[in-house]
């Protein structure tokens, strides 16, 4: 039974991707579905946004990674995952709400991470590698108004889970 | 008796023309008045319309022009929608000295002003029958305080505030003794009192604070606003029933041809209670706040007032006459102008503040009331509007001169000059108008566009819904010489006065989620990682997490029959308009809607044993239908250790 309503949702969400891809635009904010956070505010693309298709939408051209990582980034990515992100995503390879995060710094480019957690519903909306990603998952990830410095710390604490010194 | 008979023949003239009306009700709107509502969708409306719930205790919000209900803000009534009065941390906020009281009637709001101009922070709200005064934050829409007001029955001339929100009043209907003495009914003029209480509002905090009571004789306070301009020292207050009668009112507090407007000066009110003019009397009353950081109601309960007797206190009240049964008294833009409406009175009395200043100078009096000297009328008076319609209730401003009065008796809404006080134009309304309100009309700067009527009684506007009838709101086009019927649209409950503002105002600084790394609820699960259940005696604190789309803990054992289980839900998400709700079945309290980054709770006592799911009410993913879990009650005594999780199953378990 709860397999069949899952089936049934994941329908449902597929047929939203395409109704809105298929239009060429994204669909106007009044169509959208209640629960789909993107009609509340639209995303304000920044002239900063990347022209590098991989680094994904979002304020973050360019970030610059640390080398040796910054322990106290670190430290304190780790308390951010463990209010904001745990819920939904595992630090091993494993899928719980969200992809487990084991090789995310490998998949995503630094900036495309960072556009992610920063400027979620609009790459939601429109990036491939993220409209794939909910395809799979079935939910938008919530929006978490990070800071720009909580989401750098998060970006080294993914690289400290994925093994990088 | 004669005046009696003159009265049923108005009303009986009334009610003639009142079916007059009803026949050109079609015709009274013309062709473009719908293009002059219409709000596309994704468009705002230009204004929030606050308006009082009257008997259900509540205040609702709707969009202007369109007439769009936008939402229900509990105030002084439970609420089933979000758990307020139900919830641990809001149940707080409905207690009295007489214990929670969940129900209150709701007259009339107040929307904060700076320099007699509205500045968007708080919206103030009045209890009538267990008196109260609350204010609500207009970035949350949340209710943040409830302060009690003793000695006082029927707090109906409330909550009006003074030009810089210095203070809000809270005015008796009902006079009653002071204190909890017990005197016979019949002893009214020795024993019963009506009060003016003037409540302080911190500049800062908005926090709330009795200052002081004026004692005034028996009689009631209908409805009162303050000065402003020349007259930001005073407040005044319109009375009836100035016979001091005790049964049949209708008919003995008709009696005399003039009740009073009570002029306070406020600000010597001020001076003599500093100056401990006044008298500290034992009077309990609780004062209820709402921490935003905590997110949890506490009642304190408050053990003093400060009583002022006018007979100790010179120049601080004057009557002044006021033709016949007044209920409104409404303070024009300039502060020049104060309308008087006698309700039973067929012209509309306008005083003059500098002249009542004269007055009071040159003692003008033509004797006292219980020692309070009364004003000549003449001496006081600007002028009347002469035949303005029957029932005049309430007077709204529109900046450029205009007053606005709703009839009560004749259905209708007049605008009539403040300059020569000729009448220019009525309006029909469909039926019995109680309140007006322009946004801002009562304020230095009226926004002079849109005029609503507020319909006390409704027989055929909507479709009907058994034997009581939606009220309804009447939008008016007053941007021209005429006033055009626009809009009409049903209201809930039945609204007194209402507000209304620029929606720039305070839109943009709306609330969209609490910080989470704010919150400082006793009970916050701070991520999944703190979610968690502690016993301790019968008591079962489960400090959940909500987020898309799953509670943490989602399976919970070892909770008995009799344990007293509080479920401490706490939205993890950070997104605007993004609730949770919590419900769990066979709860005898309420359910919650918990706010994106805040913590919630609700009581549990299960009666039974049994396994009880419990699921997130409000609509929030795709997977909304898998936000749920599984609480297992067992038998009193039973010995099933206490365990709880997400994401165990018994094959996880086993492979361990």
């Amino acid at each position: 039974m709860k397999k069949q309503a899952m089936f049934l949702t994941a329908i449902a969400a597929v047929a939203l991707l395409v109704y809105s891809c298929g239009s060429g635009t994204p669909p106007p904010a009044a169509d959208a579905p209640a629960a789909d956070s993107s009609m509340t505010a639209p995303a304000q693309a920044s002239s900063q946004t990347p022209t590098d298709e991989t680094k994904g939408m979002g304020k973050f051209a360019e970030v610059k990674l640390t080398d040796p990582l910054d322990q106290t980034m670190v430290t304190s990515g780790k308390s951010t995952y463990e209010v904001k992100c745990a819920a939904c995503h595992k630090l091993s390879g494993e899928k719980l709400v969200g992809p487990g995060w084991k090789g995310v710094t490998e998949r995503r480019k630094p900036e495309w991470i960072m556009n992610f957690v920063t400027n979620t519903d609009e790459m939601i909306d429109k990036d491939p590698a993220a409209q794939a990603m909910l395809q799979e998952c079935m939910v938008r990830m919530p929006n978490q108004h990070l800071t720009d410095d909580e989401a750098r710390h998060l970006l080294e604490y993914m690289r400290a889970n994925d093994g990088k010194k | 008796m004669k005046r009696l008979s003159l009265m049923l023949g108005l009303v009986a003239a009334t009610a003639a023309m009142q079916s007059c009306k009803m026949k050109t009700a079609a015709t009274a709107v013309q062709g473009d008045a719908a293009s002059k509502t219409y709000v596309a969708p994704g468009k705002y409306d230009e204004y929030y319309n606050f308006v009082s719930g009257g008997f259900n205790g509540q205040v609702s919000v709707y969009g202007l022009p369109s007439g769009r209900l936008l939402k229900v803000i509990p105030v002084f009534s439970v609420f089933p929608e979000n758990g307020y009065g139900y919830s641990e941390e809001t149940k707080a906020m409905l207690n009295t000295t007489n214990g929670s009281i969940p129900w209150d009637d709701q007259h009339h709001l107040d929307l904060s002003q700076t320099n007699g101009e509205q500045d968007g922070r708080w919206l103030f709200a009045n209890a009538n029958n267990t008196p109260r005064i609350a204010r609500i934050d207009l970035t949350t829409f949340k209710t943040m305080e409830i302060l009690q007001i003793p000695n006082s029955a029927g707090n109906h001339s409330s909550p009006f505030i003074t030009e810089n929100t210095e203070y809000v009043v809270a005015g008796t209907r009902f006079s009653v003794p002071l204190g909890s003495e017990d005197v016979p009914i019949s002893s009214f003029k020795e024993n019963f009192h009506s009060t003016a209480s003037f409540i302080s509002v911190d500049k800062n905090s908005g926090k709330m604070d009795i200052a002081f009571q004026i004692v005034l004789p028996g009689m009631n306070l209908d409805l009162s606003h303050a000065g402003k301009g020349p007259s930001h020292d005073w407040f005044f207050f319109s009375s009836y029933n100035t016979e001091q009668a005790y049964t049949l009112l209708e008919v003995n507090a008709s009696q005399k041809d003039k009740d009073y407007i009570v002029a306070v000066n406020w600000k010597k009110a001020e001076e003599y209670a500093k100056a401990g003019k006044g008298k500290k009397v034992s009077a309990p009353y609780a004062h209820n706040t709402y921490d935003e950081h905590t997110q949890t109601a506490t009642s304190v309960i408050e053990n003093e007032v400060l009583l002022l007797d006018p007979k100790d206190c010179p120049d601080m009240v004057y009557m002044i006459p006021c033709p016949k049964s007044p209920h409104g008294c409404d303070i024009d833009p300039s502060g020049e102008y104060i309308v008087g409406s006698g309700k039973l009175a067929a012209l509309i009395p306008v005083f003059s503040f500098s002249k009542i200043t004269k007055a009071i100078g040159d003692k003008q009096f033509e004797g006292d009331f219980k020692g309070i000297p009364i004003l000549k009328y003449e001496s006081a008076l600007y002028g009347e509007v002469q035949k303005p319609g029957l029932g005049p209730l309430h007077t709204e401003f529109d900046g450029r001169g205009n007053a606005y009065t709703s009839m009560f008796l004749s259905s209708e809404v007049v605008k009539w000059s403040l300059k020569d006080l000729k009448v220019l134009d009525r309006a029909p309304t469909y039926y019995s108008v109680g309140h007006l309100m322009i946004p801002g009309g009562d304020t230095k700067k009226p926004a002079g566009k849109y005029l609503v009527a507020y319909n006390k009684i409704t027989k055929d506007r909507f479709l009907p819904t058994g034997p009581e009838l939606a009220q309804s709101a009447q939008l008016y086009d007053i941007s021209g010489d005429k006033m055009q019927l626009v809009l009409d649209y049903p209201t809930f409950g039945e609204p007194h006065y209402a507000q209304a503002c620029a929606a720039s105002l305070i839109k943009d600084k709306q609330v969209k989620f609490f910080d989470i790394n704010k919150n400082k609820h006793s009970y916050v699960a701070m991520g999944e990682k703190n979610a968690k259940v502690v016993r301790q005696g019968n008591r079962v604190d489960v400090y959940m997490t909500a987020i898309r789309s799953h509670l943490t803990p989602d399976n919970i054992e070892g909770v008995y029959v009799g344990d007293e289980v509080y479920f401490h839900v706490t939205n993890l998400e950070q997104d605007w308009d993004i609730p949770h709700g919590f419900a769990i079945k066979n709860n005898p309290n309420a359910e919650l809607l918990i706010m994106p980054g805040e913590t919630v709770t609700l009581k549990f006592v299960p009666e039974k044993q049994g396994i009880y799911p419990f699921y997130c009410t409000d609509f929030c993913s795709a997977l909304h239908q898998e936000m749920s879990g599984y609480l297992r009650v067992s038998p009193k005594g039973a010995n099933v250790p206490l365990k709880f999780g997400t994401g165990e199953t018994a094959e996880t378990v086993a492979a361990k």
